[in-house]
């Protein structure tokens, strides 16, 4: 039997779970196994050595009638022996937890990044919530993987040969008999952690579903209970925490009997190696020290295994997760790529754009011109539904058109350097989004390196002052996540901070005003005025006041007419 | 109390987090009690067979050296096998009886949590945001797992059979006996209560972690948009990656913590071992002890093993439950904002009217009084503007009129009895609400219609959705009806949105409505034909018109101007320009 003990652990892990050969192609991974191999070949030794001494020691002292005058020494050697697989168990957890945690922060770098640039379009449908707890419990679970599971295979792979090599020496029976049955083991785990990987993932999808439908349910309590749909709502709840319950209960079923089948090999043949040698023993066939030899080290043949069996349920969560971060990581990006090409100024220049919303058969815009030109105020009126906010997102280079020509700043659409384009102009759009930090840091996401003096006055400009002199910590009080303290007012005003501290020559402004009353809305105005003066402004406008501010409107169709 | 587990201020006063009493924790698992019960027993058969195995081998290998009959060793024998088959038999028992207790137990949690925010939102939930409160209920709820297959069953075991084996150890020599017991105490006592002492602030400093992690991810998701066009999203990249990082570093003391438990463990249960060898080679050697003896005494401690391992992991799961029940508590202490009279008055028969005299409204948790003395009559047909500017209180008005928050002064009533004497479900039977932001569910068109009206067939949906200029759009979607609006309306525009939840309105059929910038998004004069379709739908409808635009005002009866908390009425439009 030639023994490559990181190729086979790396063999028969896959073939248990053939799903987390991606995590094993992962460097750190590799490193890891190595190390792995390392501590549980000392291990076996150590196991080996544990059990020798403790057959010699007994039969010394029931056969010889040795006293402990004459035993001190191997006793010392026996605690020696003790204290170095305690050192080496302590070893081997560190080790896992710092190889995790690698993976884990790769993971979940990627999986940021890709969420931040894959924008909007790519993720109408993928819940947050769902993605929150992808990030974060589902890619932890991949602690027992690494802590549990793959250390247990590399044992698995290691003690069971050392162990029968060594049995060998002392009684061929119970050698024989380990060799028979340790390969029933990764047998019955392979028959059944085939099944209970896809049921594992099933589960981690019910659990997304669960989630993701907390999340919709949760914000939409309010709307709920003026229906009076609340309690209503408690009875779907119940039906799909129950589907997560049999789920769960099916996956787990399935894992304790891969369990149950391993204990019984196991004990069964620890049970029969200690009869065997025992009648052998009677009949004077092997020495006492061999017999009692056989008996201490043979559950240890199979103590990794069982190990294994006992963890490997654990393990599918964070491989199923892991899975589902490789697989976002390597789905294509649905934003187009960037062009080289710098803008020169902030002109945009539309023809003959139209969009089609993907999964829509109505064209979002159909046909569009527009013609802003560098320092002019524009004003894009419309019906709703018209696409207002659909050409203010092409603009922006968020929205892809399915036809027609876009110039930015000069320079076609497919040539211009996004980010460069996207570094002069500041945008509000129609709905925006707080993020979980403080008032402050929401609107230095305009402006990152923003001094407070420069936050304090586009706040001041946003008509915010009455908020930040409401809020117990002022310009650093924490929002909560999505501005949970806010009104719909005011979080429209600090999106407006955020675009003025921007300092930016292209204002993109999505109806800024839309949620504000007469007073405030005049403030902001004229506050917009002002800092419009010598910019480019787009504006998507349903307001007369708004309409005001433009030079110019550019007035879309209905969309029946469009069609 | 903390919104927001992601701001650094707060973190770091929340590191050291509260903790549920142990009472408290352990009385979440009471309904389970019999099932819980049925499991540990089943686990300590399991360890008991584990132990016997080795310890009764040891002695048939003992006795068969001195070559006895083979009839001396029957009894053992059999023993033996029936201990090998019990000890996976019995697993097997624990692990199904203790997650089938434990999955029922967290369904049962769960939905009282649901309940219990169901009587929050909205007014009562102004301390957890969305995310925070799907955190407690998914994975908070789920931590509590762990307090019912990790904590109860494997401590009962072990307290069972750590018993058994010390009484067995001390009837052969009762020397073995005590430095069983020493080291089994030390192991199952000191080494979880040194770890999960220190582990402790690592495992609070994790959850916060934990928490701050899932705002900034979904914060990356809903704001992608606006970080991609202002090029802040690497930034908001590196504050997740500085997450990630603070995070590994909680978990490697953690796991470090974890490590020297379970060897702490391990090496005290070798040393038993190496000192029940020593005390029993010095009694065999002295004749105290029959050295047929000798093995057991040095292989129990080895097999008692077992018993000791997940008890490290055991302390540090329970105060991760406890965590968990305490963040869940949190929630399930908030009283209700407006909690239902012990025996609410039926509502009477139409026509109805709702009053407020003077009354004053706070929100749960706030010192600031948003309304100061509000008036207001609504009778049927009569249609009242509110204006004002933004803060000025007009939403605050519009949940105090449909009981989502009670006056703290004056007085609200319905009919002739004030809104405390009904159960706020039956108050909003008759006045209802079109959110000034409305929430449309991730399903279908007709999904979200039917939250007003279950029974609705699809004609009454569609008309309703003509009655509010929608039925083009529902005509050209490839699912009619059935179409899917997206993640909060997402497929949907501005305007879109705002006239489903006008055609959820309709169907409502309140005989008394608050509309709550009912018009916004829309253009002007598509916010004039929706107004007048929700206004003219029913005559005999009372509304509560709240808006900041001038046109629709003409229509109203009275306009109130709200401003600082107070109200001023104005002369009637609608009267003074008919007459």
């Amino acid at each position: 039997m030639t023994v490559d003990p990181p190729a086979r652990a790396a063999t028969i892990s896959g073939s248990l779970l053939s799903r987390d050969s991606r995590l094993l192609a992962l460097a750190t991974t590799r490193r890891f196994l190595r190390a792995t191999v390392g501590v549980g070949t000392a291990l076996a030794a150590l196991v080996v050595a544990q059990a020798w001494l403790l057959a010699s020691i007994v039969a010394a002292a029931v056969e010889h009638g040795d006293g402990l005058g004459r035993l001190w020494g191997r006793l010392a050697l026996l605690a020696a022996v003790v204290i170095a697989r305690g050192a080496l168990g302590f070893l081997s957890e560190v080790l896992a937890n710092r190889t995790a945690a690698g993976v884990k922060g790769v993971l979940r770098r990627d999986l940021a990044a890709r969420l931040a640039t894959a924008g909007p379009a790519g993720l109408d449908d993928a819940r947050p919530g769902a993605l929150a707890t992808l990030a974060s419990s589902g890619i932890e679970a991949l602690d027992a993987y690494y802590s549990r599971y793959l250390p247990q295979v590399v044992l698995a792979c290691v003690v069971p040969v050392v162990v029968v090599v060594a049995l060998a020496t002392q009684s061929w029976l119970a050698a024989v008999l380990v060799v028979v049955t340790v390969p029933l083991i990764p047998v019955f785990m392979v028959l059944v952690g085939h099944a209970a990987a896809a049921r594992s993932e099933q589960r981690a999808a019910a659990l997304d579903r669960l989630a993701g439908h907390f999340l919709d349910v949760v914000a939409g309590l309010p709307t709920l209970r003026v229906f009076r749909r609340a309690r209503a709502q408690a009875e779907t709840i119940r039906a799909v925490t129950e589907r997560y319950r049999t789920a769960t209960m099916a996956t787990l079923k399935l894992a304790f009997l891969s369990s149950l089948v391993l204990e019984l090999v196991a004990t069964i043949s620890v049970a029969v190696v200690a009869v065997a040698v025992g009648l052998r023993l009677l009949s004077g066939a092997i020495s006492f020290e061999a017999a009692l030899f056989a008996l201490v080290a043979t559950p240890e043949a199979y103590l990794p295994l069982r190990s294994l069996g006992a963890s490997h349920h654990a393990i599918g969560d964070g491989v199923a997760a892991a899975d589902r971060v490789l697989d976002l990581l390597g789905a294509p990006v649905p934003a187009r790529p960037s062009g080289r090409t710098s803008p020169s100024g902030t002109a945009v220049t539309v023809t003959g754009l139209s969009v089609v919303h993907p999964g829509r058969s109505m064209a979002a815009l159909d046909g569009v011109a527009l013609e802003v030109r560098e320092g002019e105020h524009v004003a894009v009126v419309g019906p709703s539904g018209a696409g207002k906010s659909t050409l203010l997102g092409v603009v922006v280079g968020l929205v892809a058109p399915t036809a027609g020509r876009v110039a930015l700043g000069g320079v076609d659409l497919d040539d211009v350097d996004l980010a460069a384009w996207r570094a002069q102009l500041a945008w509000v759009p129609q709905r925006p989004h707080l993020f979980g930090a403080s008032l402050a840091e929401n609107v230095r996401v305009g402006s990152l390196g923003a001094s407070t003096a420069a936050v304090r006055d586009a706040v001041h400009l946003a008509g915010l002052d009455d908020v930040v002199a409401r809020l117990p910590d002022g310009l650093e009080t924490a929002l909560g996540a999505d501005g949970a303290t806010l009104s719909v007012g005011e979080r429209q005003r600090v999106a407006l901070a955020r675009a003025l501290v921007r300092d930016a020559p292209l204002l993109v402004l999505d109806e800024p005003t839309a949620a504000l009353d007469g007073a405030t809305e005049q403030a902001v105005l004229e506050a917009l005025a002002a800092h419009a003066r010598g910019r480019t402004l787009l504006i998507a406008a349903h307001r007369p006041s708004l309409v005001a501010l433009a030079d110019r409107t550019v007035a879309l169709p209905s969309p029946r007419r469009a069609s | 109390m903390t919104a927001n587990p992601g701001v650094s201020g707060e973190a770091r006063d929340d590191a050291s987090g509260p903790l549920a009493s142990l009472t408290a924790t352990l009385s979440i698992a009471a309904p389970a009690a019999g099932r819980l019960l049925a499991a540990s027993l089943l686990g300590a058969a399991s360890l008991a067979a584990t132990i016997g195995l080795m310890a009764v081998s040891a002695w048939m290998l003992s006795r068969a050296a001195q070559h006895p009959g083979e009839a001396a060793l029957g009894l053992a024998i059999v023993a033996v096998q029936a201990f090998g088959l019990t000890r996976g038999l019995a697993r097997y028992g624990e692990r199904l009886v203790g997650h089938d207790a434990a999955f029922r137990l967290l369904a049962a949690v769960r939905t009282r949590f649901y309940d219990h925010v169901a009587h929050l939102a909205p007014a009562g939930l102004v301390a957890f945001s969305r995310g925070e409160l799907v955190a407690r209920m998914v994975a908070d709820v789920d931590g509590l797992q762990e307090l019912l297959l990790r904590v109860i069953p494997p401590s009962l075991a072990a307290a069972i059979v750590g018993a058994g084996t010390v009484a067995t150890c001390w009837v052969l020599l009762p020397g073995a006996g005590a430095i069983t017991l020493v080291a089994l105490a030390l192991a199952v006592t000191a080494v979880p209560l040194l770890t999960s002492t220190v582990a402790r602030r690592a495992a609070a400093h994790e959850a916060d972690l934990r928490g701050a992690l899932a705002v900034a991810t979904v914060d990356l998701v809903e704001g992608a948009a606006e970080l991609a066009v202002h090029g802040a999203a690497d930034a908001a990249v590196a504050r997740v990656a500085a997450l990630d990082a603070s995070l590994a570093r909680a978990t490697a003391r953690t796991a470090r913590l974890a490590g020297l438990g379970l060897s702490l463990a391990t090496l005290l249960a070798g040393l038993a071992m190496v000192g029940n060898l020593a005390v029993g080679v010095a009694a065999v050697h002295d004749g105290a002890m029959r050295g047929v003896w000798l093995a057991t005494l040095a292989v129990v401690p080895l097999a008692a093993f077992e018993l000791v391992a997940p008890l490290p992991v055991a302390a540090q799961s329970l105060t991760r439950a406890r965590r968990a029940a305490a963040r869940i508590g949190a929630v399930m202490a908030t009283p209700p904002p407006v909690p239902d009279p012990p025996a609410p008055r039926a509502v009477g028969p139409p026509p109805h009217r709702a009053t407020a005299v003077h009354a004053w409204a706070r929100y749960p948790g706030s010192s600031r009084d948003v309304l100061r003395g509000v008036d207001l009559a609504l009778s049927p047909g009569r249609v009242v503007a509110v204006v004002g500017p933004s803060g000025a209180g007009k939403s605050t008005l519009a949940a105090l009129l449909v009981a989502f928050l009670a006056a703290t002064r004056g007085e609200v009533a319905l009919d002739d009895a004030p809104y405390g004497a009904y159960a706020g479900d039956d108050v909003r039977r008759v006045v209802g609400l079109m959110e000034q932001v409305p929430h449309l569910f991730a399903t279908s068109v007709a999904a979200n219609l039917r939250v007003a009206r279950p029974d609705a067939d699809d004609g009454a949906l569609v008309a309703a959705l003509e009655a509010v200029g929608l039925a083009d759009l529902v005509g050209t979607l490839p699912e009619g009806l059935e179409t899917f609006v997206g993640r909060g309306g997402a497929r949907l525009s501005g305007g879109q949105r705002q006239r489903l939840a006008a055609a959820r309105v309709l169907l409502a059929r309140w005989p008394i409505v608050v509309l709550d910038e009912p018009t916004e998004h829309l253009d002007a004069e598509g916010a004039a034909r929706l107004l007048d379709a929700l206004l003219d739908a029913d005559p005999a409808r009372a509304t509560v018109l709240i808006t900041h635009r001038l046109a629709g005002l003409e229509r109203a009866d009275a306009v109130i101007e709200l401003d600082g908390g107070t109200a001023v009425e104005h002369l009637a439009a609608r009267t003074s320009g008919s007459a």
